[in-house]
């Protein structure tokens, strides 16, 4: 299944990209299980995704719950966590 | 409707003429957000920004009577005072001879609404690395679980 992502803010400073194509196994199939999938890789993916801080996630830019399916052509966001200003 | 999602900066007042139009419009209610004592920078979702406030601004056209609304955001480097975002309405209701009691609290309702749900981040202007990673950078705007903004 292939999805593009994207990073944002200190997302994408931590891992030094603001973004790329990736090729998922077949049982990722939710946001929740994608982002298991990329602390999976270890290194500055899994501090990214895998510390305490909230991810927010976007897929085809509409905000979503972790629940939320993806399928191949998706466009999958994250955002660090949103504060008032 | 008009709905600009940009790095220039905008003149308020000539916006706020062209809105003015042909004499028909009561009233003009505006909210301009400022940078304040440091400088920042906004980033943005490109797409999704235009998106997000498009759909706040439409949701702000059925709640209320408005006959037009103009919503411009700026985002990158910016430095204080700058105009960074500025959300103008005209209310129907205006063209009564009272105006709704009401009239302050919806626009700061709408500025609100719009500060709330349009995802970017606030952040100073890195002097030094260490001084960004002690928390100077931070996202604004949708602070709320995404499922509870979607109905309202």
């Amino acid at each position: 299944v292939k999805v593009k992502l994207l990073f944002f803010a200190s997302l994408r400073e931590q891992l030094g990209t603001p973004g790329e194509e990736v090729d998922l196994p077949s049982g990722v199939t939710t946001v929740a299980a994608l982002r298991e999938h990329l602390i999976q890789r270890g290194g500055a993916y899994g501090k990214a995704f895998g510390g305490k801080a909230l991810v927010r996630a976007a897929v085809n830019q509409d905000m979503v719950q972790p629940s939320a399916p993806i399928k191949a052509g998706d466009e999958v966001a994250f955002f660090p966590p949103v504060t008032g200003g | 409707m008009r709905i600009s999602v940009q790095r220039d900066d905008f003149d308020a007042g000539a916006e706020i003429r062209k809105l003015a139009g042909d004499g028909s419009v009561g009233a003009i209610a505006s909210f301009v957000g400022l940078v304040r004592d440091v400088p920042m920078t906004l980033e943005h979702y490109a797409g999704m920004t235009e998106r997000e406030i498009t759909k706040i601004a439409h949701e702000a056209a059925q709640r209320w009577s408005v006959i037009d609304v103009t919503v411009i955001h700026r985002f990158g480097e910016l430095s204080p005072p700058t105009r960074s975002s500025w959300w103008r309405s005209q209310p129907l209701i205006a063209a009564r001879h009272s105006p709704p009691a009401s009239s302050s609290w919806t626009t700061s309702r709408r500025a609100r609404l719009l500060e709330e749900r349009a995802p970017r981040r606030r952040g100073r202007v890195g002097r030094s690395q260490g001084f960004r990673r002690r928390g100077a950078e931070r996202w604004t705007g949708t602070g709320k679980d995404p499922g509870a903004t979607k109905g309202r």
